[in-house]
């Protein structure tokens, strides 16, 4: 689905007379593969170059250097710019800035709108993206009085109603609510589950990441971790270098390890933790 | 405050007027305009004063809220009316000072007070019972001919209707930057008239700067989704003329020339 | 520091309904009645539309009460005679994505901002930036740069700043943390704990992170539908984590785990709301041995 070789981006900053001033590498020669129906989670604080990388495989940015093919199609071909934006659709952080239209179902039909799909399948599009995202009740609604989770839903159902093959969702969470967010992750979940899209879930809180099929961690521009759920947050210390968020429950299992309790590697969920620590009491 | 403009808001509800083609509401409105400022003697007032009631009734629009968007402008039409009330040549009635009272004065403030009454009335029904979008579409079709003396037709609308959505987003914004510099203790209502105009430098900066952060991510947003100008783009909802329409366009055009035909043969008592 | 038992805050059944009198009519807030301490730390915590933020900005008049009273150092802030201005003074409120309130053209001169407008020279007021901007961490070098140039911490440090230099004697904060990232999160978290242990200011905390709040705070008052729902310390509220989870509000994940361990018949601390607690109980519970606390934990 998503096959990146030694991708290089360099942001350069030029001074009034066009002389280079300084040179930022966000991302450092990435290598990175994504399989069709896959979810994928990358990890990474804030200039990690996460966002860099996702806006790399809708098209939105060049590489310096590398390759990059998203669905079968070279990224750096011009006239493949507009197919790649189909097939790897995105949405982005802030839930007001990428709503374009003033009636949710309106917005939905945007991206169909632009690829001249017919009016009847539009329709039938929007219908289809909203009631997979659970928005279809407020179709007629003003995207300003909906919540910032509703929001993001609405965003999604933007981009599903233009049958992409893989959706890169950058922060999508990063301003939402506790509830706004689980909502979120879990549409993406189920899209992946029932209409086998790929997901990228780009974030910075690793409870996001615990139900990925796989996670990349970046940091400085590179992949410094990447595994399963499981063998990513069983590198506790190793996760905090890179300045994240490990959940209460992993960071607890870990200690109980240091002080000699018998619990497994790289918890991820409260059951796990109380099943194990109950089997050490033998109770 | 800011938030009681009705103009250029939309009101949702099943009605006939929100069902008709934007192109019908916006030449309709148009049509209103001209005839506001055209019309002559009683019979014509009376005729304008039915066509609007016949049609705020029919979009289902409760009055109550329509004149909440009059109060805006009530100022406006106060300084109209005191204009007219004493600027108007003619026979005195009654004077103070310099001021004279004229039965043309009285008149002609009387009249423009209903012009400018009807006329936010008149376009405040196209703004309620018309979404944004439709709005948009509707300009963009009827001023599509122009396109090819190389006006950007699509690019207009297209920004319209994004400043449209927009607007409300930003009014927001400013109360809150307005709340948050209070609470740093700037001052935006006292001094005279150079210190106040300073004072809104802390409001209007960080307004811009978050317009401008907001156009990129909107113009990020909608690349991502494939957008490219106007070409090769298809209507989720493409304005195609129905029965209604064609009926309302006659409508129009019937009210039209009566009001002309007042206009020429009924202009007691103006 | 010593504790000054005063009471700084006092809302005696203060309601706030929003467009009164038309179909849209919300009452914001129902009755609250609350006593802010001077010194205190609170973390006030309600999901999006509990009136959390609205009841913050009542605090410093932004907003004025439907009905009740509101007492600042037992003096009526409705009060004709009250000095509104001064008030914003002694209680400053930093709002949400307070950098998008920044607007000066270096730094410095927009911290001096507040203090300006106490009316404070430029000298004054100078001294007054320079103290906050070292409060908060912020590098010197960077006083005079544009604040738009900076990241999205470093310019909400900047904006906290702004506020601190006017010295607030209670400070108000509405999700300081939103949208930042982990470090940028304890950074600004372990800052504003740093301003309350060490200048004495009273600190009210507004988030819907429980987690953030039981590390930092000594009372939690949890909103609901525009109502108090507790107001108590960190501990006895999550005790009743059973309902905080009706209201989409969760305890903290360690709470959860304890409750559970608890009914399966392991004796543990259900108290405990830190991960350095839940650990050495558990350590207690499963070894018999008391194990010490730690304060810190490296993750090594």
């Amino acid at each position: 689905m998503i096959k990146a070789r030694k991708l290089v981006h360099e942001y350069i900053r030029r001074d009034e007379e066009g002389n280079v001033e300084s040179i930022t590498t966000a991302l450092d020669h990435i290598d990175l593969d994504v399989k069709p129906g896959e979810f994928i989670a990358i990890l990474g604080h804030n200039g990690s170059g996460k966002s860099t990388l996702a806006k790399h495989i809708n098209a939105l940015l060049t590489a310096s250097e590398g390759s990059l093919v998203v669905d079968g199609k070279d990224v750096s071909v011009e006239e493949n710019i507009f197919p790649v934006r189909q097939s790897a659709g995105m949405v982005f952080q802030n839930p007001d800035n990428q709503i374009i239209a003033s009636v949710v179902e309106e917005d939905v039909g945007f991206g169909p709108e632009n690829i001249g799909v017919p009016t009847g399948e539009i329709w039938q599009r929007v219908e289809e993206s909203l009631r997979a995202v659970g928005m279809l009740k407020y179709r007629s609604h003003s995207p300003n009085k909906l919540s910032g989770g509703q929001k993001q839903r609405v965003a999604i159902a933007g981009v599903m109603a233009m049958q992409p093959r893989c959706i890169v969702l950058d922060e999508p969470t990063a301003m939402l609510d506790p509830d706004g967010r689980k909502d979120v992750i879990r549409t993406a979940h189920e899209l992946n589950r029932k209409a086998g899209v790929t997901i990228l879930l780009i974030t910075h809180y690793m409870e996001e990441v615990v139900d990925a099929d796989r996670v990349f961690v970046m940091d400085r521009g590179k992949v410094v971790m990447q595994g399963t759920p499981r063998e990513i947050f069983s590198q506790v210390g190793k996760l905090r270098e890179y300045r994240l968020d490990v959940p209460q429950i992993t960071i607890l299992a870990d200690m109980l390890r240091q002080s000699g309790v018998d619990v497994p590697l790289g918890v991820l969920r409260r059951e796990e933790l109380v099943d194990a620590i109950l089997k050490a009491a033998q109770i | 405050m800011l938030r009681d403009i009705t103009l250029g808001q939309y009101y949702p509800a099943d009605s006939v007027i929100h069902k008709l083609d934007p192109r019908v509401k916006l030449f309709g409105t148009l049509i209103y305009i001209i005839s506001l400022f055209c019309f002559r003697g009683i019979a014509a007032l009376l005729l304008a004063t039915a066509f609007l009631v016949g049609v705020i009734k029919g979009s289902k629009v409760p009055f109550r809220f329509m004149v909440k968007g009059l109060k805006a402008i009530l100022i406006l039409m106060l300084i109209t009316a005191v204009f007219n009330l004493f600027l108007t040549p003619g026979e005195p009635l009654f004077s103070f000072w310099v001021l004279k009272v004229t039965w043309e004065g009285i008149k002609n403030a009387a009249l423009m007070a209903i012009r400018l009454t009807y006329l936010i009335l008149g376009t405040s029904i196209m703004t309620l019972t018309t979404t944004p979008n439709q709005l948009t579409d509707g300009l963009e079709k009827s001023l599509m001919p122009f396109s090819r003396i190389g006006v950007p037709v699509h690019a207009i609308a297209m920004m319209m209707s994004i400043a449209l959505r927009f607007i409300p987003i930003l009014i927001e914004e400013t109360d809150k930057i307005m709340k948050a510099q209070m609470a740093r203790g700037a001052d935006f209502e006292s001094g005279n008239l150079l210190k106040k105009v300073k004072s809104m430098i802390p409001l209007l900066v960080p307004l811009f700067v978050s317009a401008f952060r907001r156009a990129d991510d909107l113009a990020m947003a909608m690349e991502a989704r494939c957008y490219n100008g106007g070409q090769g783009r298809t209507k989720m909802k493409p304005l195609r003329y129905e029965r209604r329409d064609r009926l309302a366009y006659v409508t129009v055009l019937v009210y039209l020339v009566l009001i002309l035909l007042c206009r020429t043969f009924l202009r007691w008592p103006m | 520091m010593q504790m000054i038992e005063n009471s700084s805050i006092l809302l005696d059944k203060v309601n706030y309904v929003y467009s009164e009198e038309t179909a849209y009519q919300i009452q914001a807030l129902k009755d609250i009645s609350l006593e802010i301490r001077a010194g205190q730390f609170i973390g006030i915590i309600g999901h999006t539309g509990s009136g959390k933020s609205t009841l913050i900005q009542h605090l410093n008049g932004l907003i004025r009460a439907t009905s009740g009273a509101i007492y600042f150092h037992g003096q009526d802030i409705y009060d004709d005679d009250f000095d509104l201005r001064e008030l914003r003074n002694r209680v400053g409120l930093v709002f949400q994505y307070p950098e998008h309130q920044l607007f000066e053209t270096t730094i410095f001169d927009d911290v001096c901002f507040g203090p300006k407008n106490q009316g404070l020279t430029s000298e004054e007021a100078g001294l007054r930036a320079f103290e906050a901007l070292r409060n908060v961490g912020f590098p010197e070098e960077l006083y005079y740069q544009s604040p738009f140039d900076l990241s999205g911490g470093q310019k909400r440090r900047v904006a906290i700043a702004g506020v601190l230099a006017m010295k607030p004697e209670v400070l108000i904060l509405d999700e300081p943390t939103a949208g930042l990232d982990p470090a940028g999160r304890d950074e600004i978290l372990d800052l504003i704990a740093r301003m309350h242990r060490e200048r004495g200011i009273t600190v009210i905390l507004v988030s819907h992170s429980m987690e953030d709040v039981a590390r930092y705070v000594q009372r939690i008052i949890v909103m609901n539908h525009g109502e108090v729902m507790f107001d108590d310390t960190p501990r006895n509220v999550f005790a009743h984590y059973k309902e905080l989870e009706k209201i989409g509000l969760a305890a903290p994940q360690v709470t959860y785990l304890m409750h559970e361990l608890k009914e399966r018949g392991l004796s543990v601390n259900t108290e405990a709301t830190t991960v350095e607690e839940a650990r050495a109980s558990l350590v207690e519970a499963l070894t018999g041995v008391g194990a010490e606390s730690r304060d810190f934990y490296t993750g090594e």
